[in-house]
């Protein structure tokens, strides 16, 4: 009961936590901003349009959003909420998990590269450089959580952490917030507001999309945003103790002060170099890395 | 509870030391190293939590005083005169310093699992061994003077540590002494910061060997 309405919540709020991030920037730069439910507007009027196809791409490119709007579906199924398990979940589902989000890359990849545009081109390059970094800093910190909680499902890693933990959750949950920005390509890996192909990753791989298609790499964006999101806000959830129907409103609260939090990171930081993005996600994969062997040695 | 609190400080050192292969500029290399000082007096406090003497918080007190203060101080004025900001072109990039800073770590844990000593917390003599190799790491890899102060001082504070660990106590006639050392150790290479600048205009160290006749 409450893992479908957990994920009806998921479904409802997603894109509404962009809107969050956005007024949040708004406030920052002294604007007003737009409206807190534009993305819905704005999924609804791309629903309302047809879709135009070059005559260049093929089936892959037309079957790459709704594979990757699937692939999120399907992880947000297993996504557990602090204590309480997901709606699936079984051993080892969090290699699955992760494998997910790979396989919505590949397709999203290979739809770009379908197009035959160069700047796409150069948009799958840089995303799959970045996803390759950030994968291990992902598995390092489900293992280090697993380690410590001697659990391997998903939906067991949230539960009854104690405060001597609590040293390492904070380094995965530094971690997993530096994979979060990255992966949802926010800055300071990249900016979500340009249209400058030198600094596009994920907008640059989906220009020849429009109409529903690009909708629903719209909704499987903010399904991502979600997902990753929720790991961090479960982190902090497994400290809290709470049960049952009270994680609900707790965990809603926590995923709207993440989006807050990514609004002040983009208002207060610039966006890196692209040199320098390899440093930081080689950092964030350093502190997984130190969190699993300081489980490994605090609690054997 | 003061297990938690010894193990909280240590993790922090390996933050700090992976603080210092990550970063590339002067003046937070300096402050990581400044906060590591204190850290490390934070540690003797934590360990010795029981039995808190007089001599024990002298010690910490010239620990902080010096690591936390003095030397940073010293490190950053020298570095105000030569006007270098940062760390251009280190023989080891940052990335790969990174990497082998993982490494050291592996190290450090497989050092500390073989080396059994009686000490308050398993984790103390890995963090000595990592403080140690990632200073040697920092002097070899780094080229600005600066940066190879700032190795050594690691380097002393991961021996401070394992000193600690497996001694526990020492006399503090040894430890002002050491400290002493360290200390007469940083002033003279402030002033060969001061010299190595005012005759190359730079302080990369790595150009010493032009000065061979």
């Amino acid at each position: 009961m409450i893992a479908s309405i957990y994920i009806l919540m998921a479904l409802v709020m997603a894109p509404f936590l962009q809107g969050v991030a956005n007024r949040t920037k708004a406030v920052f730069a002294g604007r007003h901003g737009q409206p807190l439910l534009q993305s819905y507007y704005d999924l609804y009027k791309l629903l309302c349009k047809d879709a135009v196809y070059s005559r260049t791409t093929t089936w892959i490119f037309r079957a790459g959003p709704l594979i990757g709007l699937s692939c999120m579906l399907a992880a947000l199924t297993f996504l557990p909420l602090g204590s309480s398990p997901a709606m699936f979940h079984f051993q080892c589902d969090l290699v699955l998990f992760i494998y997910l989000f790979g396989v919505m890359r590949f397709f999203a990849v290979l739809s770009a590269l379908d197009t035959g545009s160069s700047f796409e081109g150069m948009g799958a390059s840089r995303e799959v450089f970045f996803s390759t970094l950030a994968e291990p800093a992902l598995f390092f910190c489900l293992a280090a959580l697993a380690r410590l909680t001697g659990n391997i499902s998903l939906s067991g890693l949230f539960a009854g952490a104690t405060l001597s933990a609590l040293p390492l959750l904070a380094l995965v949950a530094v971690s997993l917030f530096i994979v979060f920005l990255s992966e949802n390509c926010r800055i300071p890996f990249d900016d979500p507001n340009t249209h400058l192909e030198l600094t596009m990753i994920h907008e640059v791989m989906i220009l020849d999309y429009g109409g529903p298609d690009l909708a629903f790499v719209l909704y499987a964006a903010a399904l991502k945003f979600w997902i990753l999101g929720g790991l961090i806000v479960n982190v902090f959830l497994s400290f809290s103790g709470l049960e049952g129907a009270m994680l609900l409103p707790v965990f809603a609260a926590g995923m709207l002060a993440l989006a807050v939090a990514v609004g002040v990171v983009e208002s207060v930081m610039a966006r890196l170099r692209l040199l320098k993005v390899p440093q930081l996600l080689v950092g964030a994969s350093v502190l997984a890395a130190l969190a699993f062997a300081l489980v490994l040695r605090l609690h054997p | 509870m003061m297990n938690n609190l010894v193990d909280l400080v240590l993790a922090f050192l390996l933050l700090s030391g992976f603080g210092l292969l990550g970063s590339s500029r002067l003046v937070s290399c300096i402050r990581i190293s400044a906060a590591q000082g204190i850290a490390l007096g934070f540690l003797i406090l934590a360990g010795n939590f029981g039995a808190l003497s007089l001599r024990v918080m002298l010690i910490v007190a010239a620990v902080v005083a010096l690591k936390g203060f003095v030397f940073p101080r010293l490190l950053v004025r020298a570095l105000r005169e030569s006007e270098t900001s940062r760390e251009v072109q280190p023989f080891v990039g940052y990335v790969g310093s990174l990497v082998i800073g993982v490494v050291i770590l592996i190290v450090s844990f497989w050092l500390g699992l073989k080396a059994a000593l009686p000490v308050a917390s398993s984790l103390m003599v890995t963090v000595a061994f990592f403080l140690f190799l990632t200073g040697l790491f920092l002097i070899i890899a780094r080229k600005t003077a600066v940066n190879q102060v700032v190795g050594y001082l690691v380097m002393e504070n991961g021996i401070y540590t394992f000193g600690f660990a497996a001694a526990g106590e020492i006399p503090a006639l040894v430890e002002l002494g050491v400290l002493l050392d360290v200390f007469v150790a940083v002033f003279v290479m402030g002033i060969a910061i001061y010299r190595i600048n005012s005759t190359f205009d730079h302080i990369d160290s790595d150009q010493l060997r032009s000065l061979r006749g």
